[in-house]
């Protein structure tokens, strides 16, 4: 065929092809090069056929002329006897599935307008499939949808070699469709269990992808009538599992249990917790189910653990989970990275909510003060602000506590009592000591934190001091506070007078630094 | 009640005209006119005000009362006329009769004593001084007046009088004749006698006009004499005082003396000279004053009442002169090298100041030598007297670049020579960048010292305003400089001193500039942060911002609006930037000196040094994971850069000197060999010890020392263990631990302090002060006081009503009885006629009868 060079002369030569075929059936073999212009190496080219191709298959969708029911063997139709009409939907039809699969295989195309022109294209076909569906109802009123072809294109988008966030992002926009939802959710789950079973090793990739699809999934809070659906229907019949959000659920929980059950990179990990408890959790339609998932990961150590404090949270609190040894884990989670970690305030925040119960031993609470303040020597000064009240307020919640800062009549000692590297805080001889550690914090350089310090030195204040506001301080709003802070009129200024850079001769920069 | 209340308080008036019964009857009042109101329940502290009444005696009173005036009024009520009673004090109540009748008769004396007419002069009373009639003394008394001579008119009186009024004829006749008799006998008319009068008096006049003018003349004269002569002095005086002397010299130096004697003005008591030691003793005690006052706000007490210390130092250090004349003498001695080839070229053009001081300073001393005790005395009068023993250390350092600058001052001498000697203050940046730029540091130094020279705040209004913004600029000045490639830190070094000038001189905008800068710094800090996760050290400006802050601010201070963000931005630098190369270990080290530097007086305590410390001296030793400490943020256990400090080479180890570490390496320039980094890295180390000992020797009283120094004594052990390290470095090493050792633990059990015991509830009745029962008590004191007016407002005005009425009633039972009266007496007329007509019919009747019977 010739043609001129070019998108544009494609653009006409494709137009051309795709009326002969649509005008007569004489001419069906011009799909042969429609399909031809798809393997093309320029992107432009490429996307005029796949547009064509949109238009073709559309068309003939529409006019019902591609073969329904279980399609047999092109060979077989081809050499067998029966009519040129039916022959001629088999050819089709098989162009149609030829024309799908190279489609999926655009998926993973380096040009991104291709991409996503196929995608389009592929969810294009979904939609006409599932309204002129191409295989027989088994009954009447019988749910159809075109799973083979969303499979591939599921398939497609988790590729286990290509970063396809992108594309994942374009797709979101069909996930607000309730069918697509669902059907996303169980190709996912067939797709995971493939690919993992397939790879010795599956690539980062494909876990970044599947999480990034995964966690655009999100069901609606409560039961409400399905009914903004991609496919069209005439009428929604209560038989379909599709419009039950008990099933979108089922197949939730299936396809992150079925996810979560891989080992997972550890930066995946966090991920995943961190979305745990708000948008994983509740959807589940059996949470119990995620126990030893967080039980695994509280127990691998670190931010991994902080951040299975929440999910587990959300467990302990709503759905009876017994945890034993629960606070003597916390206790170990309690080191100097906590005040650093990025995920500090929500640590805090959960901190305090475990240990608001006023039924916790006294041992144990006295240790957590105990831990925090030692801590609290190796913390900046915004944690400093959040950490003093919260001791205060341990402090507070339990009286019997209140012998770490108010001891009259007790023996000196000769050393802390208090033992740090012993892990059950119930050994640790808490109760024993006395906070040293915010006295010497009362000799803290910022003014603030030496006076949050000296709290302890009156009686404690009946009223807790509410800590939700300091959970978030940065130091940048420590340092405005500062700045803004209005003191007395005039400035005091140093009395000294100023030699050079360096000051003066017993200062010491001037004994470790020189200026050259 | 109302009047029943104001009467009983006139009762108390002595002179009360109530001679009603009832204001006598008081004491025992009559029973049977005692009204009691019998209360229904008593109320305990409640005072019945009208419980007894005397109603009789107080409606008694009050028509007494009303007939005195509501009656009179009625009565008087369509007479026009009236009758003023001009008694003297005929209706004052507080006189007694007596005491009238005095006052009277005083008054009635006065009377009779004023001036029967305001025409007659002569009959005041003779005034007299010393027994001596005034007008006597008058008349001595020798003053010259124009036209009306008093004592003139005294004996022309009666003539003209008489002439005048022709009132005293027989007078005149009396007087005349004598005078008269010698030149005619005829007597005159009265005409000519009139005539004769006025011709005398013209001529005697003019006589006296003419004696004047002649006396005029005279004083006139002497005036004039007296004025050459006084020229003549003044003249010589001051001019020519020397020749004068020889020709003269006695009368004038003795002239002079009692001129000047007499002239001078009274010594004023003053202050003696002070001594040395008291000097010293004041100086001593101003520092005390001031380290007194930075220690009450280290502890961070109550700063309300505490505005003295600035105060105070305004008052001595911002004595204006004191401090620009201090620097001209310590540019001075930064400019001696080059001082006598400034001389030769422009002598006369310097100011006024610095040629003084350029004509002592060459002749007796030569430049070789001149500029170490010069420049020692100077600094030393400027420094005070316990930093001297820091310079000797110094003048070295100084010296190569004195040096330097007189070898290569030939070259720019014509550079020199344009040096203008006024700046107008530089209105932006950019301004001052161009001024300064491709100068020396000395002229930089000139430069930015004759700017403030040129605009000091006592020349002319805006210069304030103009300086304060210098002080911003030259802040940014220092941070390019600081930021340049190889950064000129020599140049800040200067600079610095100036700033402190300029802070002294204005706190506010300096403490402002800072925090613009110091605001600008976390801003990019939190910026990186939140772009990339992580920071990077920031360049040297920001670090040299930091210690410039603490040398113009308090550092010690418990709260300060400069120094207290300083302290959070360092924190963030050790805390939020990990260290990734070398230069980031000397910044961060420095971060530490500086911090350290600012709580080198308050001692107080900071976590992220211990912390940075740790991790520094972690990246010292091989990664072999320890035991009993663990790192936090900025530094990793294992990574690219967990062993940045290690030296494995031994040769560089042998040959490695302890020296300080340079501020300008870390700065910018890059290369550097091997060997000369690994030397770095054990300076680093060496630095990092010395900090880690000064740290121990800083915080060993604090309660949980050794729990904040455990993991850096785990780290040391370490250390020592390993035996790589250079003899100097170990030594550090051991000589730390041992002061760590050293520093005994004592635990003592917290105590609270006792607090006040709360008070037991009690129930005792809450007292509220009463203003006035039965009302409410109102809130604020406006509230009850407004109520009280109200409250007032309407009783009076009730009482006021009441009264009207009362009179009402009064006058309609005034105007009844009149008219009852009236009728009577209509009645008894009409009766009486009756009577009398029926007299009369009786008689003619009578009188009929008679007839008839006759």
């Amino acid at each position: 065929m010739e043609r001129d060079p070019g998108p544009e002369g494609a653009r006409r030569a494709l137009g051309r092809l795709l009326e002969a075929v649509l005008a007569s059936r004489g001419e069906a073999n011009a799909v042969f090069d429609i399909l031809a212009v798809l393997q093309a190496e320029d992107p432009e080219e490429t996307q005029e056929a796949v547009r064509a191709c949109s238009r073709l298959f559309g068309a003939l969708l529409e006019r019902g002329e591609l073969f329904v029911g279980r399609l047999p063997s092109e060979d077989s139709v081809m050499a067998g006897s029966q009519g040129a009409t039916r022959k001629y939907k088999v050819w089709m039809r098989h162009r149609y599935h030829s024309c799908c699969n190279r489609l999926q295989e655009l998926l993973a195309h380096p040009s991104f307008e291709v991409k996503e022109l196929a995608l389009s294209t592929l969810m294009k076909f979904v939609q006409l499939e599932g309204a002129y569906p191409l295989e027989k109802p088994k009954w009447d009123g019988c749910y159809l949808f075109p799973r083979q072809l969303f499979k591939a294109v599921v398939e497609g988008l988790l590729s286990p070699e290509n970063d396809c966030s992108l594309l994942l992002s374009r797709f979101q926009g069909y996930l607000e469709h309730d069918d697509i939802r669902y059907h996303v959710m169980r190709a996912a789950t067939d797709v995971v269990g493939r690919v993992a079973d397939r790879y010795p090793e599956v690539p980062l990739t494909f876990w970044n992808n599947t999480f990034t699809l995964l966690s655009a999934v999100s069901l609606p809070r409560q039961e409400c009538s399905f009914s903004t659906f991609y496919v069209k229907h005439v009428e929604l019949s209560s038989t379909w599992k599709v419009v039950h959000l008990k099933e979108h659920r089922k197949a939730f929980q299936l396809m992150w249990l079925g996810f979560l059950r891989h080992k997972l990179p550890l930066s995946l990990y966090k991920k995943v917790l961190v979305v745990m408890h708000d948008s994983i959790l509740p959807h589940l339609a059996q949470p119990s189910l995620m126990i030893d998932f967080l039980t695994r990961a509280y127990d691998v150590g670190g931010a991994i653990s902080l951040l299975a404090l929440n999910g587990l949270f959300v467990l302990i609190h709503q759905h009876n989970l017994e945890y034993p040894d629960f606070y003597r884990k916390l206790y170990g989670l309690l080191d100097p990275s906590v005040f650093h970690v990025k995920y500090r305030a929500r640590f805090f925040h959960l901190a305090d909510l475990f240990l608001s119960s006023s039924h916790l031993p006294a041992y144990l609470v006295a240790a957590f003060a105990k831990r925090l303040s030692r801590l609290a020597l190796t913390a900046p000064p915004e944690a400093l602000l959040m950490v003093l009240p919260f001791i205060c307020n341990l402090l507070r919640r339990h009286p019997a506590c209140r012998v770490l800062v108010h001891r009259p009549l007790g023996p000196e000692l000769d050393a802390d009592p208090y033992d740090p590297e012993e892990e059950d805080p119930a050994k640790s001889r808490a109760l024993e000591s006395s906070l040293w550690e915010l006295q010497a914090l009362q000799r803290h350089y910022h003014p603030e934190v030496s006076q949050a310090a000296s709290v302890i030195n009156q009686a404690l204040s009946v009223p807790e001091v509410s800590i939700a506001p300091l959970l978030d301080l940065t130091a940048f709003e420590v340092f405005e506070r500062d700045l803004k802070k209005k003191g007395q009129e005039s400035v005091p200024l140093e009395f000294i007078p100023a030699q050079g850079l360096l000051g003066r001769q017993d200062d010491l920069c001037a004994q470790h630094f020189t200026l050259s | 009640m109302g009047k029943a209340r104001a009467a009983a308080a006139r009762r108390k008036g002595p002179g009360a005209p109530a001679g009603a019964p009832g204001g006598r009857a008081r004491p025992n009042p009559n029973p049977f006119e005692v009204k009691v109101n019998r209360q229904k329940f008593p109320v305990l502290g409640r005072k019945a005000r009208h419980a007894v009444g005397q109603p009789g005696v107080s409606r008694a009173r009050a028509v007494q009362k009303r007939t005195q005036t509501l009656l009179k009024e009625y009565r008087e009520r369509d007479k026009s006329n009236i009758f003023t009673d001009k008694r003297f004090g005929e209706y004052s109540s507080n006189m007694s009769s007596e005491e009238k009748m005095v006052r009277r008769f005083a008054l009635e004396q006065q009377r009779q004593h004023e001036k029967k007419s305001i025409y007659n002069l002569n009959e005041d009373e003779e005034l007299t001084h010393c027994g001596q009639s005034l007008a006597d003394i008058e008349k001595h008394n020798d003053i010259v007046d124009s036209d009306s001579d008093p004592e003139e008119r005294g004996t022309l009186s009666a003539e003209l009088t008489a002439a005048h009024f022709g009132g005293g004829g027989g007078l005149l006749h009396k007087k005349t004749p004598p005078q008269q008799g010698g030149e005619e006998e005829k007597p005159r008319s009265r005409r000519e006698l009139i005539e004769e009068l006025i011709a005398k008096s013209k001529q005697e006049k003019r006589e006296r006009q003419a004696q004047r003018e002649g006396a005029l003349e005279l004083t006139e004269k002497l005036d004039q004499d007296w004025k050459e002569i006084q020229t003549l002095l003044t003249h010589r005086t001051p001019k020519s005082e020397n020749r004068d002397k020889k020709e003269h010299p006695k009368p004038d130096a003795y002239d002079m003396m009692v001129r000047e004697l007499g002239l001078e003005r009274k010594a004023q008591p003053s202050n003696r000279m002070k001594t040395e030691e008291e000097l010293a003793k004041e100086k001593q005690d101003r520092l005390q004053k001031l380290e007194a006052a930075r220690l009450r706000r280290m502890r961070g007490e109550d700063e309300a009442g505490d505005a003295r210390k600035p105060k105070h130092l305004s008052a001595d250090d911002l004595n204006d002169s004191f401090v620009l004349d201090k620097d001209n003498r310590r540019l001075l001695s930064y400019t001696d090298g080059k001082m006598s080839i400034k001389e030769e070229q422009s002598g006369e053009a310097s100011d006024g100041e610095s040629e003084e001081e350029q004509g002592e300073d060459p002749s007796d001393e030569d430049p070789g030598d001149s500029s170490d005790p010069e420049g020692h005395s100077d600094l030393e009068s400027d420094a005070g007297s316990e930093e001297d023993r820091g310079w000797p250390d110094r003048e070295p350092r100084q010296a190569p670049g004195k040096r330097m600058t007189s070898d290569g001052h030939k070259a720019r001498e014509p550079a020199k020579t344009e040096l203008p000697y006024t700046f107008a203050a530089p209105e932006s940046y950019e301004e001052l960048k161009s001024l300064l730029s491709g100068k020396t540091m000395e002229e930089q130094l000139v430069v930015v010292e004759r700017i403030q020279t040129c605009n000091h705040p006592s020349l002319a209004m805006g210069n304030k305003a103009k300086l304060e913004k210098l002080f911003g600029f030259l802040l940014e000045y220092v941070g390019d400089l600081a930021t340049d490639d190889p950064p000129e830190l020599r140049v800040i070094d200067k600079l610095v001193v100036q700033l402190y000038n300029l802070c002294q001189m204005f706190p506010d905008s300096a403490s402002s500039s800072i925090k613009f800068v110091l605001r600008d710094a976390m801003h990019e800090l939190e910026g990186a942060i939140e772009a990339g996760g992580r920071a990077v050290f920031p360049g040297l400006d920001v670090l040299v911002y930091l210690k410039i802050a603490g040398m113009l601010f308090p550092a010690s201070d418990f709260r300060h609006p400069v120094v207290t963000p300083a302290l959070v931005c360092m924190s963030q630098l050790l805390t939020k930037c990990p260290v990734l190369s070398l230069q980031d270990v000397v910044k961060g080290l420095f971060v530490c000196c500086v911090f350290l530097d600012y709580v080198s007086l308050s001692r107080r305590f900071i976590p992220e040094l211990i912390n940075f410390l740790l991790g520094i001296l972690y990246v010292a030793t091989p990664n072999k994971h320890g035991h009993g400490y663990t790192l936090v943020h900025p530094f990793r256990a294992s990574g690219k850069n967990s062993e940045l400090l290690l030296v494995s080479d031994q040769e560089d180890t042998a040959t490695w000197q302890r020296r300080g570490l340079s501020l300008g390496w870390a700065g910018g320039r890059k290369a550097q060999t091997k060997t000369e980094a690994n030397h770095t890295r054990l300076s680093c180390l060496a630095v990092c010890l010395a900090l880690v000992k000064r740290c121990v020797l800083l915080y060993g009283p604090l309660p949980s020392f050794h729990t904040i120094m455990r993991p850096l004594r785990a780290l040391l052990t370490e250390h020592l263990a390993d035996c790589g390290h250079p003899p100097e470095l170990q030594e550090l090493c051991q000589s730390a631990l041992a002061d760590m050792e050293k520093q005994e633990q004592c635990c003592r059990p917290l105590v609270c302090e006792k607090s006040k015991p709360l008070p037991l509830k009690l129930f005792t009745p809450r007292l509220v002060r009463v203003l006035e029962f039965g009302k409410k008590q109102g809130s604020s004191k406006e509230e009850q006081e407004r109520k009280r007016l109200i409250h007032k407002h309407k009783r009076e005005f009730k009482g006021a009503v009441r009264e009207i009425r009362r009179d009402n009633q009064f006058l309609a039972r005034m105007q009844l009885s009149e008219t009852l009266e009236r009728d009577a007496e209509r009645k008894r007329k009409v009766k009486q006629l009756f009577n009398s007509l029926a007299t009369q019919e009786g008689e003619w009747k009578a009188l009929k009868r008679k007839k008839f019977k006759k």
